[in-house]
């Protein structure tokens, strides 16, 4: 996570950072924090389509239950052109390597809760 | 979950009265949002969500919800108004306390609002998600009486039931005149996705009938794709553009005229999509400049008028996202993390935003275009290489996929944002 201002450097319990400029420890909920995890950037945006509720009539599939590979790997495909698309081809490709990365971690750990 | 968090971050042995206290440790943060639509209902339900600790309170007049997409279906008989409406008892069962009144008056210097009913409410930080209201008079001639014959039907509700009664009440042979502003305004395919189904209506109930679109553009979204699909299959459309003569300059309510610079067009039936800006409370709450927007910062939404009041959806001047329902929950949840970050003293993270507008041309018929943003430059900025338009070159399975993600799209919006 990123702390205001301020130098921030995780220690070695997650969750845990330390505020060098007021001398302070601090424990706030950090990006890293087991099941505290902030929703990484642009995975917000993904539930306008994608339902979180099973019981939606969509044909856009719920991305709660999928494993982050399967994410990684059709968002991969469709910013290549490899796997064709109606919109998604669109959207993948505004997302880095690291960013699509952290968004599939993110469903997937959605899932396993 | 931040709530419990938070406060274990205080027994941890940081002495509380040393940092600037985060007012949602304390469990005392209140966050006012003023209006209930796409914007308000997701801001609030993703504050709850994110930080059940702290007090939402949702300011909305009306009981239950008509949302705007769709309702262009609803116009063309595809669809009743009730698949457009929405109760407020979701929002409610998130925790969010809903007062069913206006917003009147707002002091941003005390941090309070003023209803409708007297009651005073004073917030840590205030979401502002109005939608727009219509300026009335920018089009001479047409203030709120002429709407009464001539609708907008930009609000949903009876403004769309109103137009759809005068298509079924007019006789085939009739002229029907729209006409579209000049940019920005509420949903940039709107008035060409209402075109095209009023034409499929005439084409398929009225057939002698003739639809004439007046713009006061040149350009506008999914352009191409419109006018492919206009010229295979409506050929009782005419779109004039703005350099064509397309700027309706006046209207007469009484004798339901249009009259552009070079012309006049006397219809049966008129839909004026007037000039907009955002919904009045803005200009009370001091965050609309003179162009009758809001700007405000692209990672916090907060306004860049007044320090904490944050502005999302319609009302605000969001760069290269559209105005858009789907851009109003994309901001809203983006900005409800950024609230959270900022009430426990965090630096909220750079947002990444995604929009996908779908527009339905007829029945199995749908076209996209998509965004992928970014804050640069003080707005927000699109990713270069990603978003754009559906193929023009598109088999009708492609189409019949759209219309059918469209509707999926609206059934699952609904869902997070009412539901
Ligand atoms: C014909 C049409 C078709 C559309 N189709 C689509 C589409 O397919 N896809 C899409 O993404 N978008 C579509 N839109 C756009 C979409 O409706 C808007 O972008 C969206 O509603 C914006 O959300 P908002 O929260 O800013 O405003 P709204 O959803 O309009 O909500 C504003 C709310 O604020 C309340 N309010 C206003 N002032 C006050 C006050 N002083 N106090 C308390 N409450 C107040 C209002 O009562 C209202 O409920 C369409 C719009 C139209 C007109």
């Amino acid at each position: 996570m990123k702390s205001g201002g301020h130098m921030a450097a995780a220690l070695s319990r997650p969750g845990i950072v330390m505020r060098s400029a007021i001398g302070l420890l601090l424990l706030c909920v950090s990006a890293s924090g087991a099941g505290a995890a902030e929703m990484p950037p642009g995975a917000s945006s993904c539930t306008g389509c994608h339902a979180a509720s099973p019981t939606v009539d969509t044909p856009a599939p719920r991305l709660v239950g999928l494993s982050a590979a399967s994410i990684e790997d059709a968002m991969s495909a469709w910013r290549s052109g490899s796997r064709p698309a109606t919109v998604m081809d669109r959207i993948a490709k505004g997302f880095s390597d690291a960013e699509i990365k952290a968004i599939a971690a993110w469903y997937e750990a959605q899932g396993a809760k | 979950m931040s709530a419990s968090l938070s406060r274990r971050s205080l027994l941890a042995g940081a002495s509380a009265s040393l940092i600037a206290a985060p007012a949602v440790a304390q469990g005392t943060a209140h966050i006012v949002v003023i209006g209930g639509g796409f914007g308000g209902s997701s801001v609030a339900r993703s504050l709850k969500q994110l930080a059940p600790n702290i007090r939402v309170t949702m300011v909305e007049p009306n009981r239950v919800f008509t949302a705007c997409p769709f309702s262009n279906e609803v116009i063309a008989g595809l669809r009743d108004l009730p698949a457009q409406q929405f109760t407020y008892d979701g929002v409610a069962r998130s925790g969010v306390e809903i007062d069913f009144t206006h917003a009147s008056a707002i002091d941003a210097a005390a941090k309070r609002v003023t209803l409708a009913d007297g009651t005073v409410l004073t917030y840590d930080r205030l979401v502002l998600s109005p939608g727009i209201d219509i300026r009335w008079g920018a089009l001479r001639g047409y203030d709120e009486a002429a709407s009464a014959r001539m609708p907008h039907a930009w609000k949903a509700g009876e403004q769309t039931m109103l137009l759809r009664r005068q298509l079924e009440a007019m006789e085939d042979g009739g002229l029907v005149v729209m006409s579209a502003p000049d940019n920005p305004f509420r949903c940039p395919p709107g008035p060409y996705e209402r075109a095209s189904l009023i034409a499929w209506y005439l084409k398929t109930k009225k057939p002698k009938s003739k639809l004439i679109l007046l713009d006061a553009k040149d350009n506008f979204s999914k352009q191409r794709l419109f006018q492919q699909a206009w010229s295979q299959l409506f050929p009782n459309l005419e779109w004039i553009g703005l350099s064509k003569g397309g700027k309706v300059s006046s209207v007469d309510a009484n004798t339901l005229s249009v009259t552009t610079d070079f012309e006049t067009y006397k219809a049966q039936v008129v839909n004026i999509i007037p000039p907009q800006r955002a919904g009045l409370i803005a200009e009370a709450a001091g965050v609309s400049d003179r162009s009758g927007w809001c700007p405000i910062d692209p990672v916090t939404f907060e306004s860049r008028l007044q320090p904490n009041i944050h502005v999302i959806g319609d009302a605000a001047v969001a760069g290269a996202m559209p105005k858009s329902a789907f851009a109003a929950n994309a901001q809203a949840k983006v900005c409800a993390a950024a609230i959270v970050a900022l009430l426990h003293n965090r630096t909220p993270q750079e947002p990444r935003l995604i929009n996908t507008c779908y527009s339905i041309v007829m029945p199995d018929y749908g076209i996209s275009v998509a965004g992928v943003y970014k804050p640069g430059k003080g707005l927000l900025m699109d990713i270069e290489g990603a978003g754009g338009t559906s193929p023009l070159q598109a088999p009708d399975s492609t189409r019949k996929m759209e219309a059918d993600l469209a509707l999926g799209w609206y059934n699952t919006i609904t869902r997070e944002v009412f539901g």
